[in-house]
């Protein structure tokens, strides 16, 4: 499996994931919400920085299923799920994942035909990668 | 003169054969591309001055200038986002040649992507920024980073895959009517299509387009210029690039909508500067990556409202005699996947008059690239 190759702008979200904790990068000065992290706000152009703790829960925002030809790893996974979660929050903020069956469950562990546009997933860190999961909220 | 409307006009196209494998490398196909435009349009290679090209793209204008022959260059251009700046192309030429930094110019796509590798194979150089956020979970090839974007659109307005085979039913069918389509002897069935196998569901494999070697090129020269070619001129009569606010290339789901992508914001710029309207356009040359991607480019390019694309697309409308015949040799679906650089000389052709599948009287013509990421259209047309 591939692990992200972490940015100076995005290495907080991704230490913070680790700690099972999902943050988002927000503007120190107007507070906006933004993703993914950069160096300054869109909208007030402040370099100010903070990391803002969000609740976890999202909905599915859409999903696909690859097939193979893939890459090895995920090959052997295949047909697997990817989902887009939009926060509750912010829902203008949508997280690229897989939905699983439990934290550190692998990508292939939920079957595609029981995901849903619209149903209610929360976040979980992977014990073992420290990548972000996500997990039906009734399973 | 309002900036480049009608001051230059497309005089040559070329073309090699396409084919999911050929024996000559992409510098040589270039070369042969470049030749047989400049041939048609009966201009010397020593008379080219400017280059245009997209990035993904191996032959360098060193190369190809040394090896055709061109003359002295004061224009060339690379524009980003590969299949995204196939018109760009031909609009920076345009652009250099109403403002007099050139005199002939020469825009160019060659490809060994049938036989050749594909490069988001390269997970490794394709992890930071912002694949990070993306490739870990296995959102690894363009194909699914629009299927997610395809699934929220047949959610969001009730579309189905019956909507998208129409898509790929009207580009076979005029393939089938085109002797260099790789796909000429190749009909497509409803039922084909629909027990055919998954790539990225909810796209299938006729959902994709086809990974072609094969190379082309077209010649652009100004107004006056035309005159004295060989064949008759087709007018670039707008031509815009776009790179919408807050936009992320392909994943465009961080954005406030990420069903309206940079084929709006083309379109704002293209329309503005332009005589005509959608209603007025007689034929379309739209970039078919993905089946998906025409029903959000007929939106975005007001050709039906928001939301729309999907029944724009029924009762043959897409066909030749439709309401708007489109992709007619056959396109990235069904011609050849060329990042997009067939659909401009088929524009070319539908507006000579002598295309494969020719819609009679064809006097405008849109050509789009690469939908999903920062992109760019031309509106062509044979009226003087």
């Amino acid at each position: 499996m591939l692990s992200p190759v972490i940015d100076p702008e995005g290495a907080p979200f991704w230490r913070y994931a680790a700690q099972g904790e999902l943050r988002v990068q927000a503007c120190a000065d107007c507070g906006a919400l933004r993703f993914p992290p950069r160096p300054c706000c869109p909208h007030c152009r402040s370099f100010g920085v903070e990391w803002r703790p969000l609740s976890g829960h999202g909905r599915v925002w859409s999903y696909v299923v690859p097939h193979p030809p893939l890459l090895p790893d995920y090959a052997e996974r295949a047909p697997y799920n990817v989902i887009v979660v939009e926060l509750v929050e912010a829902p203008h903020i949508r997280l690229v994942g897989n939905l699983v069956a439990e934290a550190g469950a692998p990508i292939d562990s939920l079957p595609a035909e029981r995901i849903r546009i619209g149903a209610r997933v929360r976040f979980v860190a992977d014990p073992a990668s420290g990548l972000p999961q996500w997990v039906p909220e009734r399973p | 003169m309002a900036g480049i409307k009608d001051a230059t006009a497309i005089v040559g196209i070329g073309q090699t054969a396409f084919a999911k494998q050929l024996p000559e490398n992409e510098r040589t196909l270039a070369c042969r591309a470049v030749i047989a435009a400049l041939d048609d349009a009966g201009i010397d290679p020593g008379e080219v001055d400017a280059l245009a090209s997209f990035t993904m793209e191996e032959t360098d204008e060193v190369e190809l200038a040394k090896a055709v022959g061109f003359g002295d260059l004061t224009f060339f251009s690379r524009v980003g986002y590969g299949g995204g700046g196939s018109c760009a192309t031909v609009a920076h030429l345009a652009a250099a040649i109403a403002t007099g930094q050139a005199s002939v110019g020469v825009a160019w796509r060659s490809r060994k992507r049938g036989s050749g590798p594909r490069p988001w194979r390269d997970t490794v150089t394709q992890l930071p920024t912002p694949a990070q956020w993306t490739r870990p979970y296995g959102l690894l090839r363009p194909v699914d980073e629009i299927a997610m974007l395809t699934r929220r659109y047949l959610h969001e307005y009730g579309a189905t895959r019956d909507h998208l085979f129409n898509v790929a039913l009207a580009c076979r069918n005029r393939a089938n009517q085109n002797p260099a389509a790789v796909m000429y002897d190749r009909p497509l069935t409803r039922e084909m299509y629909m027990t055919s196998r998954w790539i990225s569901e909810p796209l299938c494999l006729f959902d994709n387009c086809l990974e072609t070697d094969g190379a082309l090129a077209c010649v652009v020269v100004s107004r006056e210029r035309a005159r004295d070619c060989r064949r008759p001129p087709v007018y670039v009569h707008s031509a815009a690039q776009g790179l919408p606010a807050q936009h992320h290339g392909m994943v465009n789901y961080w954005n406030d909508d990420p069903l309206t992508g940079p084929s709006w914001a083309t379109a704002r710029h293209l329309w503005k500067h332009a005589d005509f309207t959608p209603e007025d356009v007689d034929v379309a040359q739209i970039y078919d990556a993905f089946t998906a991607l025409i029903p959000l480019s007929l939106e975005g390019y007001g050709f039906c409202g928001r939301g729309e694309g999907a029944a724009f697309t029924e009762q043959g409308a897409l066909e030749s005699g439709g309401r708007l015949p489109i992709n007619t040799g056959g396109g990235g679906l069904s011609e050849a996947y060329v990042h997009g650089f067939n659909l401009i000389n088929e524009g070319v052709k539908q507006l000579r008059g002598n295309s494969t599948a020719q819609v009679p009287g064809a006097a405008t013509c849109l050509v789009t690239a690469g939908e999903g990421v920062p992109t760019s259209a031309l509106l062509l047309t044979n009226r003087s």
